[in-house]
């Protein structure tokens, strides 16, 4: 699971005083007319100042009295304030987050490798890690920090990754397989490893990050500019709104000043959504990065709040780390002691847990390993063949593996499945067990037991999952009937079994082709194209390079069941846009009973009955509902921060909740806030 | 008094009776199976053979937009030419004048639209042969584009991934000959036998009981009454409208009348149900649309029969309700309900003046334009609404975190942008050109024009400034009635309602079209537990907050200085 250990408090002290100076610094109009709504905001601002100027040189009080103006602007001025704080406030806490990872790798010394002289012969050099490029090599020696992104050509090495995951037990990573790369910032706590620079400095995960969470090459996610668009239309009606007030007010001879319209315009426009857009889109990010997930770009992460399917492997997943062998079952007329010995020599060279579980078993019934005989030779397993085994130099051929893959190895030459093993074989699968089955120069000798355990508390997450309506995929090497009793067991909705690197792509492109958006986490090298097929794609850390350029995230915590929680922070994104714009759209009903008998009282004595909240005059109504106005921005930015919880209770449920949440929430708080506040202005007016 | 509520309420109930069975009839025709009009099949081949046309040829949105498009130019340019030369046309037994050519400007496309707003009186400003083969031959076309535009809609919704939206001329020739046509023949048949002149003969000349001599016009009316109402066009054979004896005999006329208007629409509602096989649907948006529907019924009903304030201080009793303006033999509530179905629908045509309404029923048949989309015109109802149904999916879609989707389509920035601009375009015209009006009353009264917009209000204050309003509300509604106390017949009105007609007509076709193609190209996303469906309930009440919310902030501050300022003044 994820440790939030680097959380940040939402005000941090030390934050504040970087994003009150980042709110002036974005006033600036070419960085404000990136947000449209906000920057209509300014102009008006600069309309009022420029009216309370002119008001002050020539003593002109046909715009209303000068203090009435000048508070006027200053709260304008708040109002944007206000908004590029929520921006400045999110950016800062995402770069906080970022530079705690990015400190720990700046100016570490790093170990080069020139290679000199005709005869290319290494040579170590000291430099400073920012001038190693893609491509070079370092060593690494226990005690060293690991200066750049990397993988192993050489060694293997326990590291020390809680710098960026916050896991403090060390993980192990060697060269070749899938367990080859390391990230900057990380330590070497034993062995030596050299490794070969993946990335240029500034353009590894974690920076391309960074830059994402600073804003500054934050892309608009499609959702976003929909927003935008949608809140453009809003502001665009606001005008028309308030621009054709002014020849009604003409027609009903009633003078209105520019405080005043541009006070109802700057009420009408959804300021407060239009204020935390960015600042919204800066926290999703920031909260998939305290998650530990690196994304490479916002569309991920929004797009992961709409994945139907996610393929999930079941090692180290739903089950608990590697399957146990459990028992030794040979075949009618094959001795145990020799099945079990065949057994271990199938084994000794097989590093895998499960190997090493048939070892221990076998030990523990007296039958203890041996060094393997001299030239023997090791045939790894592979996908393809999904077997392994050992060639001894007597001529003993043992292999072991998958049901169908030593059937195959049989019958190929011409030996029958012994029928007892056969049922065995069912038997142990139908009981979640995994069936290993061994053949000894072609011939089956018998199966051995591997036992899986189901991880506590995967079945209500996977029930989570199916209630908001995302399909569980488990991704198996097991045979179709041990796959269906663990899926059933955990609860998964579907499965692949007996599954090929291919198998997984398939997949995914099957559920593409219905119209549906898949997920997936992978690791290794073969994972590669599934991560770059599927839509939402996450390598874990520790993965190859190649899988890590596939897909687009990396989880540091290499944890496979981050998607789901991945899938929440997307949601969240969407879900938090959504009911703040409705908040922020519903607060227009009160605003309008706030201002439009405000502006008519004078001549329309009639539309005082429309001041439903009884606003003392029309000075205090116009100034109230500005200041809510402004004031909801800041009382919003911990929500837009945080996010809006989502609940997976079903769309339509969903939907009612936040509907009344938000919008009738919407519709009545500020009823109460403005007059609140108009009470308060009473006391001093 | 209680009688009076009690026949509204039958009218309506017939109505839905009648909607229902005449919804599954609609989809039946338009995806080709055998109904009992299949006996025009030879009439439509035939006509198929003579204008070249291949009903079967499939068309994409934009060639089925560009078919569309293309005729009703042509209609325009032949409805001008023929309002403008009438007096030298057969069929003139008053010898009426020609148009004056801003005047046919205005009328042609006023008809082409299906708004039919009247700057004339069809005694005196139309021929027989204009109010035959121009008006009702445009209210027969016009209804039947809408339908076809409608049907090209519900193609896209219905497949998973199509560029077909069918063929324009089949739904558009279909449309007049099995739904068009046939209801207006039963329509007018009842019509004429209750007193409905059907004569080709000029005025006549009575003598009332108090001995005076009286020139009543006449006129072959009761068919094009019958069109003026099914096809939710409006534009009356007199000029008084359906408020007039002979285009309105009676109760019983009045009621089938009333049903008329709402019977298509509703229809349209039931036949997207049975023609998408998605009945839930049609019902959720059937439920929002009656429930404002009802609301502003009861609120009209509410104050009509109350009264008048300024009567009620001058101690006269009121027992009829407010009667100003209103026909005895039909009564308050019946022109309450008239007022409110056709303000609903686009139709337009009236039993009782509007400018009379009292302040709030004034304001809710102008918040009814406002929407139009409460059942709405035949065929462009319901594609209004689908543009709020956008918006609403958009916003709803964010809140429940899925990207926005309709009917398994996803909803992005293009449809967003086209649908926020159609909301944008009612916005602009109503109340860009109601400030355009005003402006000119308040600073320009003495223009030099024909008619001086200091002339142009028989009522100044509030209530012409609800004048005006309600003016641009019913052009870019394509409704076609009128606060009556306006002088529009003059070139600024004219000019300024037929560019509204225009845009407000062919703007808001084009774009849920367009819409449409556009999502009907995408690729299909099959329906999961976490997709929020459009067919529930809950949906169907987001879709309600948006259509209020949304009148409600673009129009507020126009309907507080009207019909709001009129009533706060008055009660």
């Amino acid at each position: 699971m994820a440790k939030h250990k680097r959380t940040i408090r939402l005000f941090e002290p030390a934050l504040l005083g970087t994003a009150v100076k980042q709110s002036f610094v974005k006033l600036n109009p070419r960085l404000m007319v990136k947000n449209p709504v906000m920057f209509t905001v300014e102009i008006g601002t600069a309309v009022m100042l420029a009216v309370t100027l002119y008001q002050l040189f020539t003593g002109d009080n046909s715009q209303g009295a000068l203090w009435y103006n000048i508070t006027i602007f200053i709260i304008l001025l708040l109002t944007v304030l206000f908004a590029n704080f929520a921006e400045a406030l999110a950016e800062a806490r995402g770069k906080a987050q970022a530079e705690s990872l990015r400190r720990t790798r700046e100016d570490t010394p790093a170990k080069k490798v020139f290679t000199v002289g005709e005869m290319y012969v290494n040579e170590v050099k000291v430099v400073p890690s920012s001038q190693l490029r893609k491509g070079d090599f370092f060593i690494c020696e226990a005690g060293d920090v690991i200066p750049m992104d990397g993988e192993i050509v050489e060694g293997i090495a326990t590291i020390d990754e809680s710098a960026i995951t916050g896991e403090s037990a060390p993980v192990i990573r060697e060269s070749g397989g899938d367990k080859s790369s390391v990230t900057g910032g990380t330590k070497v706590l034993s062995d030596k490893i050299k490794v070969r620079v993946t990335t240029e400095p500034g353009e590894s995960f974690l920076d391309k990050m960074i830059a994402l969470v600073e804003g500054a090459s934050r892309q608009k996610t499609p959702n976003e500019i929909a927003l935008t668009i949608l809140l453009a239309a809003f502001t665009l009606i606001f005008i028309i709104v308030c621009v054709t007030l002014k020849p009604f007010a003409d027609y009903a001879n009633t003078p209105i000043t520019i405080a005043a319209f541009i006070s109802l315009f700057v009420c009408l426009i959804p300021t407060t959504i239009g204020g935390l857009l960015s600042a919204i889109g800066i926290a999703g990010m920031d909260r998939a990065l305290r998650a530990n997930v690196i994304a490479k770009s916002g569309k991920a992460v929004e797009t992961a709040g709409d994945i139907d399917v996610l393929l999930l492997d079941k090692t180290g997943t739903i089950t608990i780390g590697n399957r146990k062998a459990t028992n030794f079952w040979p075949a009618d007329g094959i001795d145990m002691t020799d099945f079990i010995s065949h057994c271990v020599f199938a084994s000794l060279a097989d590093n895998t847990p499960e190997g090493k579980s048939i070892v221990e078993l076998a030990g523990e019934k007296n039958i203890h390993a041996k060094q393997l005989p001299a030239n023997t030779r090791m045939i790894e397993f592979t996908a393809e063949t999904r077997s392994s085994g050992v060639d001894l130099a007597d001529g003993l051929k043992i292999r072991k593996g998958a049901f169908d893959a030593i059937k195959k190895i049989a019958s190929n030459n011409g030996n029958v499945f012994p029928k007892e093993t056969g049922t065995r074989v069912n038997q142990i699968a139908s009981n979640g067990g995994t069936p290993l089955v061994v053949a000894v120069n072609n011939k089956v000798q018998g199966v051995i037991e591997l036992q899986d355990i189901i991880k506590p508390g995967i079945q209500e997450r996977f029930e989570r999952l199916r209630k908001m309506g995302v399909k569980t995929v488990m991704v198996t090497g097991d045979n179709p009937l041990t796959a269906k009793y663990i899926a059933e067991k955990a609860g998964v909705d579907d499965f692949i079994a007996e599954a090929k690197p291919e198998d997984k792509m398939n997949y995914i492109r099957k559920e593409q082709q219905s119209g549906k958006l898949v997920a997936m986490m992978g690791d290794g090298t073969n994972d590669a194209p599934a991560l770059a097929q599927a839509d939402v794609g996450v390598s874990m850390n520790s993965g190859t390079q190649a899988a890590k350029e596939a897909g687009n995230m990396v989880d540091l915590d290499n944890d496979p069941t981050k998607l789901i929680e991945v899938v929440e922070i997307g949601k969240q994104l969407l879900i938090t846009r959504g009911t703040l714009t409705t908040f922020s759209i519903a607060n227009d009903v009160a605003k309008y009973f706030a201002i439009v008998p405000a502006l008519f009282i004078a001549s329309i004595p009639a539309l005082q009955s429309l001041n439903i909240m009884g606003l003392k005059s029309p000075e205090s109504a116009i100034l109230s509902a500005i200041i809510f106005n402004a004031l909801i921005i800041p009382a919003l930015i911990p929500l837009a921060l945080k996010g809006v919880q989502y609940r997976p209770i079903g769309a339509s449920a969903l939907l009612r909740r936040n509907l009344l949440l938000y919008g009738l929430g919407g519709i009545i708080v500020p009823f109460i806030g403005i007059k609140l506040i108009d009470l308060l202005l009473a006391m001093f007016m | 008094m209680n009688s009076e509520i009690i026949g509204t309420i039958l009218i309506f109930l017939v109505t839905l009776l009648l909607a229902y069975p005449l919804g599954k009839y609609i989809a039946k025709v338009f995806s080709g199976e055998k109904t009992f009009s299949n006996f025009m099949n030879p009439v439509e081949r035939l006509l198929f053979r003579i204008c070249g046309i291949n009903p079967n040829e499939s068309m994409n949105w934009k060639q089925f937009l560009k078919a569309m498009l293309t005729i009703n130019m042509l209609w325009l340019v032949y409805a001008m030419l023929a309002l403008v030369f009438q007096d030298k046309l057969p069929l003139n037994p008053d010898g009426n004048p020609g148009q004056t050519p801003d005047l046919a400007f205005n009328t042609a496309i006023s008809f082409l639209v299906n708004c039919n707003l009247q700057h004339y009186s069809g005694e005196s400003g139309l021929t027989y042969f204009t109010q035959l083969f121009v008006i009702t031959f445009l209210q027969f076309v016009s209804a039947a584009t809408g339908i076809a535009m409608l049907v090209a809609q519900f193609n896209g919704i219905k497949e998973k991934t199509t560029q077909n939206l069918g063929n324009f001329w089949n739904y558009f020739v279909k449309s007049i000959t099995r739904i068009l046509l046939p209801l207006s023949i039963i329509v007018a048949v009842i019509l004429a036998f209750n007193g409905t002149p059907t004569s080709y003969d000029g005025k006549d000349n009575i003598v009332t009981l108090q001995g005076d001599s009286v020139q009543v016009s006449r006129g072959p009316a009761a068919g094009m009454i019958a069109i003026k109402q099914l096809g939710t066009n409006g534009g009356g054979w007199f000029g008084v409208n359906s408020a007039h004896p002979l285009e309105n005999p009676n109760y019983i006329t009045n009621a089938v009348e009333t049903i008329s208007i709402l019977l298509i629409p509703i229809a349209l509602v039931f036949a997207l149900g049975f023609y998408l096989n998605r009945k839930k649907l049609a019902n959720v948006i059937f439920a929002v649309m009656t429930f404002l529907f009802v609301i502003f019924c009861s609120v009209n009903i509410y104050y009509e029969t109350g009264g008048n304030p300024a009567i009620d201080q001058l101690g006269i009793a009121q027992t009829a309700g407010s009667m100003e303006g209103k026909e005895v033999r039909l009564g308050a509530a019946a022109t309450a309900l008239w007022s409110v179905a056709t303000t609903s629908t686009s139709n337009g045509s009236v039993n009782g003046m509007h400018d009379s309404l009292t302040p709030i029923s004034g304001g809710v048949v102008i918040l009814d334009m406002m929407i139009n989309a409460l059942y709405g015109g035949v065929g462009v109802g319901l594609l209004n609404y689908f543009i709020f149904i956008i918006i609403a999916v958009f916003i709803s879609g964010l809140m429940v975190g899925r990207t926005p989707e309709f009917m398994g389509h996803k909803v992005e920035a293009r449809e967003v942008k086209i649908a926020a601009l159609v909301t944008l375009l009612s916005a602009f015209l109503i109340k860009g050109f109601t400030a355009l009006a005003a402006y000119m009353v308040a600073h320009h009264p003495e223009m030099g024009w024909a008619v001086q917009p200091g002339a142009w209000l028989n009522n100044p204050s509030y209530h012409g400034f609800s004048e005006m309003l309600y003016e641009y509300t019913s052009a870019n509604a394509n409704n076609g009635s009128g606060f009556e106390g306006l002088g529009d017949n003059n070139v600024f009105w004219n000019v300024t309602t037929g560019i509204v007609l225009l845009l407000g007509r062919f703007l808001p076709i084009i774009a849920p079209i367009a819409i449409i193609g556009l999502l009907a190209n995408k690729k299909f996303i099959p329906e999961s537990p976490g997709t929020l469906r459009t067919d529930s309930y809950t949906f169907g009440a987001m879709t309600l907050a948006v259509i209020i919310i949304i009148t409600a902030l673009s129009y507020l501050p126009a309907l507080a200085l009207g019909p709001l300022a009129e009533y706060f003044s008055l009660y």
